[in-house]
């Protein structure tokens, strides 16, 4: 190694400043997000890339883009198809080789899937699910955690994990078991039987309690001279803290609850108790296969809401799911 | 404020507690007995103790009931025979269990899991990474792509299974579209029993393996950058560096990802309802399918129960030998 030219020694030497950057990005306290992490580490490589830009061949580009462009035509692809198809005319549908671009929207697919299955319903359902469930979890998932990082309690790290190893339990396990016991309770096919089973929170409890413990313990301890009692702390102090992990503990509430699919077909047994996602079901049920604009222009109405709330929040979405992945 | 900060700062040996009042109740000078001091501070912790069981309770009642009552329920309805609709659950012992392990469709639904949920691990690892490892060059549209790929995760997989209905339709679908100018027909994807279970990874995969992208490109930039260079300065070349540090580098990932997309494949009750129903005939009926259709098909509450104990035993298993792989071999910071 020892024939080194000077030009390969100066490029190494320029390489090892963004990588300084680097152990500093690191070095940041680890609350940091995965998706911050990211950006940062992008923003560090963005500036490696100015310095050296001809550093890749030519050819290597080449097939990089090549391949970024087919991974986007494998993702995009269906999607395009989905919304395409449900604008389009039942004759277009129907043509091989199809039209790619529908000749005009055709929006009738939309209320024919609404009045085909009562789509109505089905988003009032889902709203109220969503929004009440999304609430009451993010309620308890405060609650607990607050009082586990502020609250004395003899043995409270152990009732924390007691309750973290709820996590462990699959929901194939509890289907059958909560189905009998919201039974006995009278909820089968009510709001109440679509709510309460998953409105307690683990997850969201877990994150949250990881990101108060980060919290600097002298403002607290400041409100707490000052006279402050814990509802007021919570209140006024922690809960604005902690305003980024709430919303994503919301967004991911949120995102679940809307989703869900297994515990709402069960727990309802009447077409107007029915969420989105089991009403799509029924429409491709009575539809068959035999109108399929009108059936993924329902796939649209179940898919659009996520997508829109993906858009607006894919940084806390990316926060809240990989959350423990990277730093166990 | 220094008067009443010094009483207040006392305590905190004790921590957290509500100290609202006690500054002024110490008193300037007075020298608390401790008796005293105990008994007081076992009052205010009293409180606390109950404003904590306040704010645990909702929490914990519901886990209790929803989460662990469950478990155990689940465990004794396992060795019982119940419709679910009338009577009592009725002792049976282990029958429940010696019809599953002796039944030939048992073992065709769990060769179904194995391969589904096999196949779809190892598609989310190699695509994951693969995946990662393009996003994390330095090229344009990166981002958009990562976004666009990231996006079906979070798409009902209801949904997703419908639209990949229509992509799957022989005539009319994408799949014709694609597959016609290589001259092949498209497969009956859903209605062919050999391809049923195929179609389910396919759309398992392009709905997750976007998410499993996001986590691995979170590892690979967590990557301790000295080791690469040390690599480099010793003329290794980016494949060798690749197998050599970043894939042992990222087992703890790997790990992660193989556990939560093992958990995933058993919750995709939404997939096979849309698709297949778990036909045609058994081919797509999974463990955690035949739990339900055992349970809220057949009104066989003991079999669905011990189909959903085996599920519960193989995922302890998977978890623990995870965490255990974990705690043995995470290298870096």
């Amino acid at each position: 190694m020892s024939g080194e030219t000077p030009s390969e020694r100066s490029g190494r030497r320029e390489e090892r400043a963004p990588s300084a950057q680097r152990e500093r990005s690191r070095a940041r306290p680890e609350t940091m997000s995965v998706t911050e992490k990211v950006s940062g580490e992008a923003a560090a490589g963005r500036r490696q890339k100015s310095r050296g830009a001809n550093d890749a061949p030519m050819m290597q580009r080449v097939l990089l883009y090549v391949a970024l462009g087919f991974v986007a035509l494998l993702f995009v692809g269906p999607l395009y198809w989905l919304f395409s198809s449900a604008l389009k005319e039942p004759s277009e549908i129907y043509s091989f080789p199809p039209n790619w671009l529908p000749s005009s929207a055709h929006l009738e697919n939309f209320s024919e899937a609404w009045n085909a299955a009562p789509f109505a319903n089905f988003f009032t359902n889902s709203l109220i699910v969503t929004a009440s469930g999304a609430l009451i979890k993010l309620v308890n998932a405060t609650l607990t955690a607050y009082a586990f990082v502020f609250l004395r309690f003899p043995f409270k790290n152990l009732i924390f994990l007691v309750m973290l190893g709820a996590l462990m339990v699959p929901n194939n396990v509890t289907l059958i078991v909560n189905y009998i016991t919201v039974s006995n309770l009278g909820w089968v096919n009510t709001y109440l039987g679509l709510i309460i089973p998953s409105a307690g929170s683990i997850f969201g409890m877990f994150l949250l309690r990881q990101y108060m413990l980060t919290l600097p313990g002298d403002i607290v301890e400041a409100a707490r001279v000052d006279g402050a009692g814990h509802m007021r702390i919570m209140w006024q102090v922690v809960l604005p803290m902690c305003k980024p992990m709430l919303v994503t503990v919301g967004i991911i509430a949120v995102v679940d609850m809307w989703n869900d699919f297994i515990w709402p077909l069960i727990v309802t047994n009447t077409v107007e108790m029915r969420t989105l996602p089991i009403g799509l079901l029924y429409l491709r049920t009575t539809e068959g296969y035999s109108n399929w604009g009108a059936i993924m222009a329902g796939t649209v109405m179940v898919a659009l809401p996520m997508l829109i709330l993906f858009l607006f929040a894919q940084r806390q979405i990316a926060r809240g799911l990989t959350g423990g992945a990277v730093k166990g | 404020m220094a008067s009443r900060t010094a009483p207040a700062a006392a305590p905190p040996s004790s921590g957290t507690g509500a100290t609202s009042g006690s500054g002024s109740a110490a008193g300037p000078g007075a020298r608390p007995d401790l008796a005293g001091r105990r008994r007081r501070s076992w009052r205010r912790h009293r409180k606390e103790h109950l404003l904590f069981l306040f704010l645990l309770s909702p929490n914990l009642l519901l886990i209790g009931t929803f989460e662990y009552w469950p478990v155990i329920y689940n465990a004794y309805l396992s060795l019982t025979r119940w419709n679910m609709l009338s009577g009592a659950p009725r002792w049976v012992g282990l029958d429940n269990y010696e019809h599953l392990l002796t039944s030939s469709s048992f073992q065709q639904v769990m060769l179904n899991t194995l391969f589904f949920t096999g196949t779809v691990v190892i598609g989310s690892v190699v695509l994951g990474l693969a995946l990662a490892v393009l996003f994390n060059q330095k090229i344009k549209g990166r981002g958009v792509v990562r976004t666009a790929a990231f996006a079906p995760h979070i798409v009902s997989g209801a949904a997703v299974a419908t639209l990949w209905l229509f992509v799957f339709d022989p005539n009319y679908g994408l799949s014709r579209v694609v597959l016609d100018p290589f001259g092949v027909a498209s497969p009956r994807w859903v209605t062919d029993s050999d391809w049923a279970l195929i179609s389910l990874i396919i759309v398992y995969l392009w709905k997750g393996v976007g998410f499993i992208a996001i986590v691995y490109l979170a590892g690979l930039q967590s990557m301790p950058e000295d080791l690469y260079e040390a690599a480099k300065l010793d003329g290794a070349g980016s494949w060798t560096i690749f197998r050599r540090i970043t894939l042992p580098l990222l087992s703890p990932v790997t790990f992660f990802v193989m556990v939560i997309t093992i958990i995933g494949t058993f919750q995709a009750y939404d997939m096979i309802a849309v698709m297949t129903g778990g036909g045609p005939g058994n081919a797509t009926t999974t463990l955690s399918w035949y739990i339900y259709e055992q349970g809220f098909q057949a009104s066989d509450a003991g079999r669905g129960a011990a189909g959903a104990m085996i599920l519960f035993v193989i995922l302890l298993i998977v978890t623990g030998l995870q965490t255990k792989f974990v705690q043995r071999r995470v290298h870096y910071r």
